[in-house]
Formats: C-alpha cells, structure tokens, sequence
C-alpha cells in the first residue's frame, strides 16, 4: 500500500509584515488521522500560520499542499471549500444573528425554493449543542455571550462543517475542564473518522493528552517536527524557548515604596465588577487573565478614557475625577494602550510629532510650539530608548513594531508619570526588542515608577511581575505573589477554576 | 436547564424590542391620525387615506431599496438624483410618443441600475467610503439632470395617458403604486429573512470582519444592494413621473436623506446589521402622514422638516438606550456561567 500524502501541508512557507517577519522557511505536513500539536511562544508565528492555512493570508515565498499538489487559497472560502474549517483564538461573530445562524452562515439547511429551514437550522444546532455538553439557546443573539460561549459556538461552527481538516488556535483558552473534554471527544472522533487536525494550546498537559506529533516554531522559525511519545514536556519548553528566560525577563529585584495607585471596588456594570488593588512605587503588577476577562477596560477606566459606574481611583491621596483624561494625566497616570497602531500612535505622522504628542504646551516658546524644543526632546528620548530610526522626521507607520511601542513609551515617559499602565506591551514585538522593553521596565520600577501591566503573555507575567493579579469574568479572581505564580495557578484562576485537575 | 429559560428569556426580550419598533410606529401613526381626525374630521375620508398611501408609495419604495444597502453598513445618498433623473428622462421618453408602460418601467429600471452599479463598484470594488462615493454620485447625476433639462421641464399634456393611469388609477380599489410598493417591499423583505444569500447582507453588517472569515462574497452582496437601490429609484423615477405628469429637473431633489431618515425611523440600524424593510416602509409612511397633518391642521409647512429631524433624533436616541438595555440584559442571562 503506497501512502497517501497529507491531506494539508505548507512547504518552506515564509510571510512577512512590513518590517516584521512572521514566519520563515517554515514547513509543515497534516496527515488523515492524526492530531498534530503546534507549539511555540506568542509570538513565534502560530497565529500567522494558521491564517496562511485558512486562506486569510497567502505566503510571501513557499507553497500550501493540499492532498500533496501545490493549491493558492484566494481566501477563507477557498479554504472552506477545501474541507479546512479554524477555531480561532479570538471568537469572530456576528453580535446581531441569531447563536444558530452564526454557526450555518453560508450553508444553512435549505427547504423548498431555497429557502432557509428555520427548523432544521435550530434542531442542528440543538444537536450539536448537545454533542458539545452545553446548553445554549439557538435562536438568542450572539450579542452579550460571554468568551466561553462564544468560544462554543465557534467550536459547533466549526465541527458542523464535516471538514477534513481542523484547526484549532486555542480552543480551550476560555473553557471548563468539563467543557475541554467534550472538545477532546469530539476531536478524537474526528481523528478516527480520518481527519487531519491541528492543534495549539499553552497547556503542555493537553498537547501530551491529546497530540501524536508536535512542530515547534521559534520565532517565526521551524524548529523541529517530533513524535510526542519520545517527548517530555521540558523537552518541548526547551525547544519552545530556546535560550535563557533570565535574558528575556530582566527583572530587577526592588523594594516596594509608598503606595501610589489605590483602585476601590471600582465597578462598570456588566464589564467589571467590583475591582480593588494597589500598586506600590517600585512594583511591577501584572494583570492577568484570558482575553475578554475585562482588563483592558479596567486600565481605561482608571485612565478616564472610560466612565464608571462605582467605586473611585486613588493617586497618592488625591482621588481622581472620573472619566478624565486629562485629570489622571495631570495625576501622574500614563497609559500605554493595547492596540499601537489604533490607539497609541498617529500613524502619518513623524516620530517627533508622536512623542511630542502629550507635552505640547511645554513645547512652546510663546503661543506658538517650537519645532527644535519638539525635536531636542524627541532626540533625547531616542537616545534613552535606544530607538532605531533613519531620520526622526520619519513617520512611525515605517518603523517596526517594537520601535512602535518605544515610541509610544517615549510619548509616555515624557510626562513624567508615577504610575505607568501598559496594555501588552510586546504584543507583535520581535524578541530582541522584547527584552529591551522589559529591561526599560524593569529599570523604570527601579526607579520608583509604579507599573500595571495587563499581559496574555504568561511567561512575560511570570518572568516580570512583582505580584499577579487574574481577572476572571469582570473580576479578581486571585491576587498571586511572585513566589507562588506559576503557568498552572494562574492560568486556574483566569479559568474559573479553584483547582487545578491531576496533570 | 434553568440556563436554558434564561436564554429564552433573553431572546424574548430582544424579539419584544425588535417588534416594539415596528409597533411603536404603528402606534404613533394610529395617535397621529385619532387626533387630525378629531380635529378634522375630513382627514379620515377614503381621499384622505389615498392621498397619503400614494404619497408614501414613493418614499417606501425607495426605503426598501435603501435598506439593503444600509444593513450592510453603507449607504446612498444618490437615490434622490437617481428619481430625478429618471423621471426627466423617461418623460422626455414618452412626449408625444405613445409608448408602452413597461417600456417605460422597464428602461427607468435600467438607467437606475447603472447608477446603482457604478456606486456598487466604487463602494465594494475600489473600498471608497460610501458615504463619498454616493455623495459624489448624487451632485453628478443632478448636474446631468440639470444640464440635459436645460430649464425645460415635462408637461402632463406630454404624457401618454396609459402612464398617467399607472400613477392614479386603481385594481379592485386599490391605487396601483401602494400595490406595486408593498409587493416590492414583500418581496425584498422574504428575501433577506428566509435567503441564506439574503442572511449574508445582515452579517456583512454585523461584523464584516467575521463575514471575511466566513468565506462570504462581501462585494457581490454590496454590489447587489446598491443595484436594487439603484433600480428601485429608477421603479420610483418613472412612478413619480406617473402620478406628478409635470417633472422640473430638480423632482425628488433632497430626497436622499427623507429616505435615510425614513429608514432609521423604521429601526434599521445605520451601523448595520439590524431592521428590516417593513419598518423601513413603516417609517415612509410615518413621515409622509406627518407631512399630511400638518397641512390638515394648517402648520405652517416648514416645520414638516423640523418635526423629521426631531423624530430622526428620537429614533436614533431610542436605539442607543434600547440597545444598551437589551446588551446589559443578555449579558446578565448568561446564566450558564453565573455564580
């Protein structure tokens, strides 16, 4: 018997952004009745590999494989066609449809004349609500689901399609054990029935439980492809990360200081509930939780981007006017936000323009802003956060991403804050000036500044904060010192889960 | 199983809140017309409603038309210009010739149908803002109008009486345009409801992102929409032709925004993804009557756009709170999770 080729497959696939380069020469072969484990840091290109294999993006250099002859996927739809369906990471859904409607779009039961089967379409879905363990209500909205459910449903739209191929981009990130289970049968059934799938998880525990084979990727790099059999899971973190996590998280040992920030049962409804911490000078606290758990919200609620319903903000002994902006900078607060290119920087315009952005009345000399005060400072900054640039008058959309953020950082720093609140900072960031980044914080806390750091970035949360707070659902769920954070206690916390099942 | 009353709980809510705009409208159409009636009796006469289901006919037709163009989160300004200009053409069509109705519908439909097509090229093709693109579209389209009019204008002495009788006479007594209005709308509204294809321009609106990732054909279905506004406006061109008989160059000129604001009133959501033709129509009709009362109750008639604007406001603030309402509210019933 001559073997067949694997069902999908990329060949010395690479892919660039701009300046970033997100994957490259990388290989990788998914073969009917195996479920294959993708291992790698954030950051290392898992996501931009799924994407590659999904249609969404096409690579730069190398092939997709399908059934073994070279195949352009022209987009998603191509992919689906080919039998390729993707749980993604981040739920993608549309808030006005009905629970049932979102997962058939496209390919709903029909009735006569083409009509859609509302019937059909609701008992499918009830069925595969049922497969799945979970009782959700077909026929409500999508909009206001919670991350799990909505993860859910992402799951039934995905195994509803009877593709040959499945791909997961953390499916189990926001789920319950129970949950999680459900998902391994069903995955496992689709595995007999002869499916390739692929499979992406931060819990080692599950790769080893689930997988038969793992490709790890560094960097945007292949690194090797093995049998999980004759691995274990330190073999796997060694490849995973490569060199000494000292390097990468520079932590200065410091000594906590006054209390700075205080934030009291801060409270928006149906976003967060309830939220006190502290944040002491010379302290690093990271925020912890899965992607929706209310975060980001909280950091825009303490900086007055948005209001809230309850509770109050402390800067010292002043209490903080709400939904100001310009009081909590005033304060001494600054905030570096999650999404640069949206919300931290003016694209078009020069690096000396964006770093002057939030200082501009001590630019000016008289009424008017003085472009070399702007420049000198811009000057000076680039040199403090070893940015790399041709010329400063360059706009920042050409600068790579980490050069980005210390642009952002720059912009920040200037006000002289006490308290610093950064959101993912080295989110799309390459390693080197990964590091960077955490050592300029590290030396920032040494020096007295008081930093929140909100992070899905476990490692980064492990490796730099002084004290972990997890949010789970709009709320603190565990306050976690540095000595007892560990990937296992706070990934439990930001789950919902008390205890962690036997690994 | 507690989790599961909930979630219908939720759903109730949301389909109450839906349906409540529709009715809601009715309501205020119902007060609207009890007082005029009280106040004039004569409003109520079989002329009276006439007059206001003929006049709302052409401003219905045309919310459909836009409707789907605005669920899929964009819009046409051009519709106005497009009646314009049909109308002007297709009685420079008939003067003093005696042409065939549907002639006459059908070649209104096909000019509307290319100005449809070149917004739909533009806005779903070329990615411009549809916003600018059909506001560009609307000034070209009325220079064009205004330039070929040339002063002139169409006489309803010019007008084959066939057409005439499209726009004034009746089948079984009912007025042929709320006829040919409400089958249109009939037809539109099925089709996005029980349509997977029709579905599509919902979620296009909702979240296009998720509508790229699903595989479905966003710019077919955008271009689809503006070309059934397109055509509609070119249907509501020859219409208005038909009941008027005298068109000046500048007919329908400013209607675009009755039209928009027709819509929104009926509930459809200008960000996209929600309402559904039938407000749309519902909304037409509301802002014609309003328009009828007033001069039945002899205010002076440049409130007429004063009193749309605040409604508009009122329509759009009753979404904003209303929707906020029903998100804390679904995401309170996420039982599932609770506690």
């Amino acid at each position: 018997m001559t073997e067949s080729p694997p069902i999908l497959a990329l060949a010395s696939v690479s892919k660039a952004f701009g300046a970033v380069r997100a994957l490259q020469d990388v290989s990788l072969e998914l073969w009917g009745g195996e479920i294959h484990a993708l291992a790698g840091e954030n950051g290392a290109g898992k996501s931009t590999l799924v994407k590659i294999l999904a249609g969404v993006h096409r690579p730069d250099e190398g092939q997709v494989l399908l059934d073994g002859r070279p195949n352009e996927f022209h987009g998603p739809g191509d992919a689906q066609h080919a039998g390729v369906a993707v749980i993604y990471q981040e739920p993608t859904l549309f808030p006005d449809l009905s629970v049932a409607e979102n997962i058939f779009m496209g390919r709903q039961p029909r009735a006569r004349f083409g009509r859609i089967d509302r019937r059909a379409l609701r008992a499918e879905t009830a069925k595969l609500f049922e497969r799945l363990g979970v009782a959700l209500d077909p026929d409500r909205p999508a909009r206001g689901l919670s991350i799990a459910d909505q993860q859910i449903v992402e799951i039934a739209k995905a195994i509803s399609r009877d593709a040959r191929v499945l791909i997961m981009d953390e499916p189990t990130a926001a789920l319950s054990g129970n949950e999680v289970a459900r998902l391994f049968a069903v995955a496992r059934t689709l595995q007999e029935q002869g499916c390739a799938l692929l499979f992406i998880s931060h819990r080692l525990e599950e790769i080893f439980d689930l997988c038969q084979r793992v490709t790890t990727l560094r960097d945007g790099r292949y690194i090797s492809t093995e049998t999980l059999d004759e691995l274990t899971p330190d073999d796997l973190v060694q490849r995973m990360v490569g060199r000494e996590l000292d390097a990468l998280y520079p932590k200065q040992e410091t000594t906590p200081g006054e209390t700075v920030l205080t934030v009291s049962r801060l409270t928006r409804e149906g976003v967060f509930t309830d939220v006190s911490f502290e944040v002491r000078a010379g302290e690093i606290v990271a925020l912890a939780g899965l992607v929706g758990a209310g975060r980001s919200e909280v950091a825009r609620a303490i900086f007055g981007v948005d209001r809230y319903d309850a509770g109050n903000v402390q800067v010292g002994t002043t209490r903080l006017r709400a939904g100001s902006p310009t009081a909590a900078m005033s304060a001494g607060i600054a905030l570096v936000p999650e999404d640069r290119r949206q919300q931290g920087l003016v694209m078009e315009g020069s690096i000396e323009r964006n770093i002057g952005l939030t200082q501009l009345r001590s630019l000016r000399r008289g009424p008017i802003i003085s472009r070399k005060v702007e420049r000198d400072r811009a000057a000076d900054w680039a040199i403090r956060l070893q940015l790399k640039y041709a010329r400063l008058s360059d706009a920042v959309g050409v600068l790579s991403g980490g050069n980005q953020q210390k642009v952002v950082l720059a912009k920040w720093l200037s006000t002289e804050p006490s308290v610093l609140i950064v959101d993912e900072p080295t989110r799309g960031i390459d390693v080197g000036t990964k590091a960077e980044v955490h050592r300029l914080l590290s030396e920032l806390a040494g020096q007295g500044l008081a930093v929140l750091m909100i992070s899905s970035d476990l490692p980064e949360v492990l490796g730099m904060a002084d004290r972990v707070l997890v949010m789970h659902e709009g709320r603190l769920a565990a306050e976690i010192s540095r000595e007892e954070a560990t990937e296992e206690t706070v990934m439990a916390a930001a789950t919902g889960r008390t205890r962690q099942e036997a690994a | 199983m507690a989790a599961v009353t909930a979630d219908a709980g939720g759903r109730r809510l949301v389909d109450t809140v839906l349906r409540a705009r529709e009715l809601s409208i009715l309501a205020a159409l119902i007060v609207l017309v009890a007082v005029t009636t009280a106040v004039n009796s004569s409003f109520l006469s079989s002329q009276g409603i006439k007059d206001i289901f003929l006049n709302a006919s052409i401003l219905a037709l045309l919310a459909v038309g836009q409707t789907m163009v605005v669920v899929t989160r964009n819009i046409d300004l051009s519709v106005g210009s497009v009646v314009g200009l049909v109308a002007f053409a297709s009685g420079k069509f008939v003067a003093g010739h005696d042409r065939n109705v549907l002639l006459v519908l059908l070649l209104g439909m096909a000019i509307g149908a290319v100005c449809g097509l070149v917004n739909g090229v533009l806005v779903s093709f070329f990615k411009v803002p549809a916003l600018v693109v059909t506001l560009g579209t609307l000034y070209v389209i009325q220079g064009l109008d205004y330039y070929w009019a040339h002063g002139q204008q169409i006489n309803a002495a010019d007008v084959p009486s066939s057409l005439l009788d499209l726009g004034n006479g009746s089948v079984l007594g009912i007025p042929y345009l709320p006829l040919i209005t409400v089958v249109v709308m009939l037809a539109v509204g099925h089709y996005l409801r029980a349509y997977p294809s029709g579905r599509e321009f919902y979620a296009i609106g909702s979240n296009p992102d998720a509508a790229r990732l699903a595989g479905i054909a966003i710019r077919k279905r955008i271009l689809t929409a503006y070309l059934v506004s397109g055509v509609l406006a070119g249907l509501a061109g020859v219409l208005w032709l038909a009941r008027f008989g005298t068109v000046v160059a500048d007919a329908a000129h400013g209607w675009e925004l009755r039209v928009v604001a027709a819509v929104v009133v009926g509930g459809v959501a200008i960000v996209g993804g929600l309402g559904s033709v039938y407000g749309a129509a519902l909304g037409a009709l509301l802002l014609t009557t309003i328009g009828s009362v007033l001069v039945v109750l002899k205010v002076n008639s440049f409130w007429q756009d004063a009193i749309a604007g605040l409604l508009l406001l009122l329509a759009i603030s009753v979404d904003r709170l209303l929707g906020l309402r029903v998100t804390r509210a679904l995401r309170r019933r996420n039982a599932r999770h609770g506690a």
